[in-house]
């Protein structure tokens, strides 16, 4: 009985959150997928689904229901188990993210010391279910596929990591509710202007946006390492994309953007709660993310891996360096 | 902690499994996959020892670099299955010979291990509680400060280790295109297009 009361109630809460945020994660993407078309067909001058619903609102739904009642085609010579593991490994990861990610002061599911670490574990292992449907596949363009996205996530990995590093310099804890409050008297993104113009463009690589969409390059690979997957393994990578790139706009917003904070502490602004201003920044985010999949041409394969290695790494370096010798030399360290 | 408990044996549990199917596994790719599995419970196991940082960093290195680096590889090794399982008696007395040399010498290494009478002192001296000193910190000031030379003499060693595998594979063949990016990027509009006035009817 003890034991019921002791471990039982506090699990049922963590199961409730996590169900809760799972939830409003999932209808979020919903509409962030609408957005997504919605932005890329205006910019184009055309409509974008307006069928569905009132303006396409129902959309997503419509698209969910078509893909779960359809059926799962698994090829002959695939590797069938690896090969149903690797959306279920994509859109675990990607939810699983969330999980440290603070929406407003206090509201987070695991407020953990190290949860940027946490983040950056999770967005370098969502490669592997890249790679594993390219190899269970079996097929020429799907390991192509897992090979290019191999190389690409694991080469921009590196400048994130020193993009962390500097904003972790700066704000001495690693923990991402600190992180955020660190920010009160200015938000990072001012001290560290092309560390978030790094980290943004690492971000479009690392979840295969364009214009780094070598991964599933239409006019090279058809649809990469998805080829051969139909109906809810296909939606499952679908609604693991949008949701890990939702985490990027969110790490984004916590790392550069301050957060949950407003953009000024005086009346107006801090009448509204700090969730809203978490979603605002979130959204303007995402929309740069649209707005760049719809005018940017994409990248060629030697020229991405030439930025990665001879642009990003070898500033994000020298920005660490610049980042601790300006920090010591006029005693800002943060001494927490 | 019967919770706690619980989740030690699960984890231990499920790496001990993964590690044994690492070398059961007839797919090679399957072993990686397996060796991955590892990687994370052991990551978990760090995690209730209350050594978060460092089961972070197991996966970010191992799972998150190391082991996709491992996948890559033998994704693109041709293995033919049938020929893995020929001859796997043939060889089993050398195996055996080279395990049973093994397990004899960690046998005798463990067996005339003595623990330095200094160490005792060392566990002895009062260390901060864990709630106290995170241990990001802890690690930060062991790594960093008192033996910042060792691990600066470490790091040189890595260094000059990849180094010597760059200069080992690097090749320049001749006769082979490369882009030059230079000249890519210097390139401008009146080295690639010249205007014509096309007459009607005559053509160029």
């Amino acid at each position: 009985m003890d034991f019921l009361v002791a471990y039982g109630i506090p699990l049922a809460i963590i199961v409730a959150q996590s169900l809760a945020l799972i939830v409003a994660i999932l209808l979020v993407t919903a509409y962030v997928l609408l957005a997504d078309r919605k932005i890329w067909a205006a910019v184009q001058l055309r409509r974008g689904p307006n069928v569905v619903g009132a303006f396409g609102l129902l959309q997503s739904f419509a698209d969910l229901l078509k893909f779960v009642f359809k059926e799962i085609v698994i090829p002959a010579g695939a590797n069938k188990g690896v090969f149903l593991l690797a959306p279920l490994v994509t859109v675990t990861l990607a939810l699983a993210g969330w999980a440290v990610i603070p929406l407003d002061a206090k509201m987070v599911i695991s407020d953990i010391n190290v949860g940027i670490l946490y983040i950056f574990a999770i967005s370098s292992l969502s490669v592997y279910g890249v790679i594993m449907a390219g190899w269970a596949s079996n097929s020429k363009y799907p390991f192509l596929s897992a090979l290019r996205a191999a190389a690409q996530m694991v080469s921009y990995e590196v400048s994130i990591g020193f993009v962390i590093v500097c904003v972790l310099l700066t704000a001495g804890t690693l923990n991402l509710s600190q992180i955020v409050e660190s920010q009160r008297t200015v938000w990072y993104i001012i001290p560290h202007l092309p560390m978030a113009a790094i980290f943004f463009i690492s971000a479009l690589a690392e979840t295969n946006r364009p214009p780094f969409d070598l991964v599933e390059a239409e006019s090279e690979l058809v649809a990469g390492f998805m080829v051969e997957y139909s109906s809810t393994s296909y939606m499952m990578f679908m609604l693991g994309e949008y949701v890990a790139i939702l985490l990027m706009c969110a790490m984004t917003t916590i790392l550069f953007l301050g957060g949950w904070l407003p953009p000024f502490d005086i009346a107006p602004f801090n009448w509204i709660p700090g969730v809203v201003w978490f979603l605002i920044k979130v959204f303007a985010v995402f929309f740069l993310f649209a707005m760049v999949k719809a005018f940017v041409p994409r990248y060629r394969y030697d020229q991405l891996m030439r930025l990665g290695w001879k642009v990003f790494l070898p500033f994000s370096l020298f920005w660490v360096v610049l980042t601790s010798g300006v920090l010591v030399g006029f005693d800002l360290l943060p001494n927490n | 902690m019967i919770a706690t408990a619980i989740a030690f044996y699960l984890f231990a549990a499920i790496t001990v499994a993964a590690g044994f199917m690492v070398i059961a596994a007839r797919n090679p790719v399957h072993s990686v996959l397996f060796l991955i599995l590892a990687f994370f419970n052991a990551a978990a196991l760090f995690v209730l020892l209350g050594a978060e940082f460092l089961a972070l960093i197991l996966v970010i290195v191992y799972v998150g670099a190391v082991a996709v680096l491992f996948l890559f590889v033998v994704m693109m090794l041709d293995v033919d299955f049938a020929e893995l399982r020929q001859g796997f008696l043939q060889y089993l007395p050398v195996g055996a010979l080279v395990g049973i040399i093994l397990l004899i010498e960690l046998v005798l290494v463990f067996g005339s291990w003595v623990i330095a009478p200094e160490a005792a002192g060392i566990a002895a001296a009062p260390a901060p509680a864990i709630t106290e000193v995170h241990n990001t910190r802890a690690l930060g000031q062991i790594v960093y400060t008192q033996y910042v030379y060792l691990f600066q003499a470490a790091g040189m060693i890595l260094l000059i280790a990849m180094i010597g595998a760059i200069v080992l594979t690097l090749r320049h063949k001749p006769n082979v295109k490369r882009q030059v990016i230079r000249n890519q990027v210097g390139r401008k509009r009146e080295d690639a297009i010249e205007m014509k006035k096309v007459e009607p009817g005559q053509g160029l």
